[in-house]
């Protein structure tokens, strides 16, 4: 499935360097932050989780379950998308803002949000609706934000001469849209889609399973299926749950994406004809059906048809030179946000002020743990994928057989797996802090594997000729060239890896399993047991300081090497 | 109001770009007239902004200064009776030939049926029935630009305009196209009442248009009109027209000014700037060697164009590059090497790396470079200081291809060296040495 992730990788506008605008968005977050630690004083302290059958019965109600949890938030993710990559596009100041906010928003560590959200929805909702609307939330923003981007960076590289072309043809918008705009970005955003819905897994798993101290977060769902049959020891259990999650993975990757991109591939700009062409077979099907012949052209067709004109007609073209929006509205606007953020900063700071010295010590203790963990972790996964991963890129046959393999393990979600690891590790000596790194190693490994194979495979055939002919020893032709072209894919999928393992902490340091708590110290654990005892001001601290280190992390190191990566060793 | 027959007027048009503290003119105080019944073409050197004067003309720019008029009314936004057609085709690769024209129609508000019928007649009548249901992807350039045409015919404009329409497509297609085009227009087939196109080919402005429009660039403008009398079909090997690509190739390469002028000044320097034409001095020498072999060492350029087949723009470019080093002096439309170049043009590769060194550093912008470069304590001298300080003079992306040329001129005379990682300057043997790939030797001033 993540096949051609490094084609279609949304890249973020990474020669920005931080800004003010990153200090706004910044406090904004913290804003965010500390209004739902304000609403979450009334949380209830005690939050009864859903009964979780293990019958094999139930399973395709819970998968059911868990897929239109996806749905809801991947609807949640294109409404959002649409109109904000519009707004960033065709208008140089919206853009100012949104680009920079969504810079940040893609490199914040999403799960962070999870304790906060929940608990400030539960203490206004029902609890059971704010539990659902909480994970809904959670993975819309881990989808929505690469969407965004994909449909940002389409609209703003459609080619001038065909931007001319509709505007002197005089399209309407909705003609523009249709015909121009969504066409170009078809293939982007499908591809973007695939990888929302791969990291919505992640996110949605660890939302049904979460569960510290008296509050019972927990989801009737896959998730927390595999979570009480890991609890329960009940081996069987652990087997169908995984069997389901693999089948819907599977199903929805052969019945929805596959021909979707199959689908997309018509809008190629190239003008030369490609070869190799994605096929799916139910696409295939499906356009063989005559069931499907038919309603195409009896109902769909004349739909379609009949929507099209009304809103054609709704939309004139165009007729004068665009006008801007007065400046008294946009001042006006400046002005009401900054008040916003303003007092919102003030309170946010006043209740960071509550928090205790010994608090932050614990806090900076925390996050340099944790960085600890994630750098074990990558260093870990690095020394695997590195050998195999070149090994599969510059060998077709090995990765005839080893590819499909690698995809169908890496499509499970490793939050899925963690109550499973735990079961593993429970008893060994240091089997919290073990289950934390082999957690971020489970959510991150795949996303290098996947670009070194890339990478791998991109080398040119006469670099690859040119080293063999000169005799060059195998370690100087992984000196010259095999790590060199592989350290851009590689930086790019350690980037994504990094931001999985930070993610990761959040349900990996601290753990219930089986009536017994599993923590070892790190931010995650803090997070989890802010939240667990209630502790605001420390929630609203911890939290913060994780948004603020990985971003500052991604800023300062991640982006140079990146940089240095693209500069230095890009392969055009 | 009384429009004496005038479709488009331009009144003292102009295009500012802001860029800095300093105005620059993309094209200032164009005041020209275009007349039913005319094929008009503009030619001008890269950067004259002969696309820009077209893009205003058809509404998809607004001008900063001057106005627009259309049969006497200022135009305001996209021209309802204008269409173009474009270099690169701008089909849209989704949609088939058919729904190509189609959507032109679509966006008209016409029904479905009536466009169906009328796109299929527009194919018909370029030749390229039986490629309805066909992708762009599977035709070739010259239908491609066929159905462009069919497309902006679709509209039925009053006013065609088209963007360097044969310049993508490959010789033959071209001619061939060429010929349809005027063979629709002559005839009256087509309901376009004028015609205006873009080119910097010169022969193709002698062998279509009325009247030539001759743009000159820093800052574009419009330098003279020439009208075409010669009759249709125009016969490229007769002395008349000959004679005509001749003289608008002696407008356009001008004539050898003082060297002072030449130059123009260094930035911070009062006076006139001049940039650099963004040639390679490789090129130069491939051009200089040529006019060599010509008895005289002099050519007709417009004879060196179709010999070397090489574009007016660019071998105009390569001229002025010549003018500037003092290798070539331009009258009339014909190059003459001087002794100089003629030394070059006959010189082993080290002795023509002398000689343009020493070529070079009289260049004002060479000079100002250079004097920056002994001024700084490690001789090394950012790239982003040069631009910002280019960028005083010069429009953003002027001042990055002078930058460009800069390095790729100082690299060749081994005046100075350029690290591309570091995005430096450097002037110091030492400085190269440091700078490991990516540097040339280093020779002090």
């Amino acid at each position: 499935m993540p096949r051609a992730k490094h084609v279609f990788r949304t890249s973020s506008p990474m020669h920005r360097t931080a800004t003010w605008a990153d200090a706004v968005v910044v406090v904004g977050l913290a804003v965010l932050l500390y209004a739902g630690v304000r609403l979450a004083l009334g949380a209830p302290a005690a939050i009864r989780g859903p009964e979780i059958s293990l019958a094999p019965s139930a399973l395709p109600w819970y998968a059911g379950l868990s897929c239109l949890r996806m749905l809801a938030a991947y609807l949640l993710s294109l409404l959002f998308t649409l109109p904000y990559g519009y707004l960033a596009a065709r208008n140089r100041r919206a853009e100012h803002v949104l680009l920079p906010l969504l810079d940040v928003l893609q490199s914040v560590p999403i799960l962070s949000f999870l304790p906060v959200v929940l608990l400030s929805l539960t203490a206004i909702l029902p609890e059971r609706l704010a539990v659902e609307l909480a994970a809904i939330v959670l993975i819309f923003t881990s989808q929505a934000w690469n969407l965004t981007f994909a449909w940002y960076q389409a609209l703003s590289t459609i080619p001038m001469e065909l931007r001319e072309a509709s505007a002197a043809f005089r399209f309407p918008p909705w003609l523009r849209l249709t015909t121009l705009e969504l066409p170009f970005a078809a293939l982007s955003l499908v591809w973007n889609s695939v990888m929302s819905w791969a990291g919505g897994w992640f996110f949605l798993m660890a939302a049904e399973i979460f569960h510290v101290g008296q509050r019972d977060f927990r989801l009737p769902g896959l998730g927390a299926y595999l979570q009480e049959a890991a609890s329960q020891g009940d081996a069987g259990a652990i087997l169908h749950g995984v069997g389901a999650l693999v089948l819907v993975i599977v199903l929805l990757d052969q019945l929805v994406w596959r021909p979707l991109l199959a689908w997309a591939d018509r809008f190629k700009l190239e003008m030369v004809d490609g070869e190799g062409a994605p096929s799916a077979w139910f696409l295939t099907a499906l356009r063989e059906a005559r069931v499907v012949a038919w309603a195409r052209s009896a109902v769909w067709g004349p739909v379609l048809g009949r929507v099209d004109a009304w809103l054609l007609a709704r939309m004139p073209s165009p007729t004068h030179f665009g006008e801007t929006t007065p400046p008294a509205a946009r001042w006006g606007l400046a002005a009401v946000g900054s008040l916003v953020l303003g007092y919102g900063g003030l309170r946010a700071a006043a209740l960071l002020l509550a928090v205790p010295l010994a608090a932050w010590a614990a806090i900076a203790t925390g996050l340099l743990l944790t960085l600890l963990r994630v750098g074990v972790a990558l260093a870990v996964a690095l020394a695997w994928t590195v050998p195999l991963g070149v090994a599969i890129g510059s060998s077709p046959r090995l990765a005839a057989w080893v590819q499909p393999l690698v995809q169908i393990t890496a499509s499970v979600p490793a939050t899925a797996l963690f109550p499973i690891l735990l079961l593993a590790v429970v008893r060994l000596p240091g089997g919290a802090n073990l289950a934390a790194v082999l957690l971020m190693l489970m959510g991150t490994q795949w996303y290098l594997l996947f670009n070194i194979i890339a990478g791998a495979a991109a080398i040119p055939q006469d670099l690859k000729l040119t080293s063999a002919l000169l005799r060059l020893s195998r370690w100087d032709r992984w000196r010259t060239l095999i790590l060199p072209a592989v350290f851009p894919f590689l930086v790019t999928g350690a980037i994504t890896a990094s931001g999985g393992a930070w993610n990761a902490s959040i349900i990996a340091e601290r753990a219930e399993f089986g009536g017994q708590v599993l923590s070892t110290s790190g931010i995650g654990s803090l997070i989890a047991e802010a939240t667990a005892t209630g502790d605001y001001p420390l929630l609203l601290a911890a939290t913060l300081a994780m948004i603020v280190t990985v971003v500052l992390l991604n800023r300062l190191v991640w982006r140079r090497i990146y940089r240095y990566a693209e500069d230095r060793c890009r392969l055009e | 109001m009384a429009t004496n027959g005038e479709l488009v007027t331009l009144e003292r048009v102009g295009q500012v770009y802001a860029s800095g503290e300093r105005p620059f003119f993309a094209i200032q105080d164009v005041t020209l007239a275009l007349r039913e019944g005319e094929f008009v073409t503009l030619v001008g050197p890269s950067g004259c902004g002969k696309s820009t004067l077209l893009r205003i003309i058809t509404g998809l720019q607004r001008p900063s200064e001057g106005r627009v008029l259309y049969r006497g009314e200022p135009l305001r936004g996209i021209n309802p009776h204008a269409t173009i057609v474009f270099q690169t085709f701008a089909l849209f690769p989704w949609l088939t030939v058919l729904g190509n024209v189609d959507i032109a129609l679509k966006a008209r508000g016409l029904p479905p049926t009536l466009r169906t019928a009328r796109a299929l007649d527009l194919l018909d009548r370029v030749g390229l029935d039986g490629f309805e249901g066909a992708y762009p992807r599977e035709l070739s350039g010259g239908m491609r630009q066929k159905v462009g045409f069919a497309r902006a015919m679709a509209v039925d404009p009053e006013l065609l305009c088209l963007d360097e329409p044969f310049s993508a497509l490959d010789v033959l297609s071209a001619e061939a196209l060429r010929g349809e085009l005027l063979e629709l227009w002559t005839t009256g087939k087509i309901p376009t009442r004028a015609i205006l196109m873009v080119t910097h080919n010169i022969e193709e402005a002698v062998f279509m248009a009325d009247r030539i429009v001759v743009m000159q660039k820093d800052p574009g403008r419009v330098v003279t009109e020439l009208q075409v009398n010669l009759p249709h079909p125009r016969q490229r090997k007769a002395p008349a027209f000959l004679e005509m690509v001749d003289k608008v190739y002696a407008t356009l390469a001008g004539q050898t000014q003082p060297e002072h002028i030449e130059m123009g000044s260094a930035p911070g320097e009062p006076g006139q700037k001049r940039p650099l034409p963004h040639t390679t001095i490789t090129a130069l020498a491939g051009l200089l060697e040529h006019v060599a072999t010509r008895p005289g060492d002099r050519a007709d350029l417009y004879r060196i164009a179709e010999e070397l087949g090489v574009g007016s723009d660019h071998l105009l470019g390569l001229t002025e590059a010549a003018e500037l080093l003092g290798f070539a002096t331009v009258t009339g439309g014909d190059i003459a090497l001087t002794p100089l170049g003629e030394t070059f043009a006959e010189a082993s590769i080290l002795a023509r790396k002398e000689i343009c060194a020493t070529r070079i550093r009289r260049l004002p912008l060479f000079r100002w470079l250079l004097a920056m470069l002994q001024a700084t304590h490690e001789k090394r001298l950012e790239r982003d200081v040069a631009h910002t300080a280019l960028e005083l003079d010069f429009p953003a992306e002027v001042a990055a291809r002078q930058l460009e040329t800069l390095i790729n001129w100082g690299r060749y005379a081994e005046l100075l060296a350029y690290d591309d990682t570091r995005d430096v300057f450097y002037l110091e043997p030492a400085g190269a040495a440091t700078a490991g790939h990516g540097g040339t030797a280093v020779k002090e001033e």
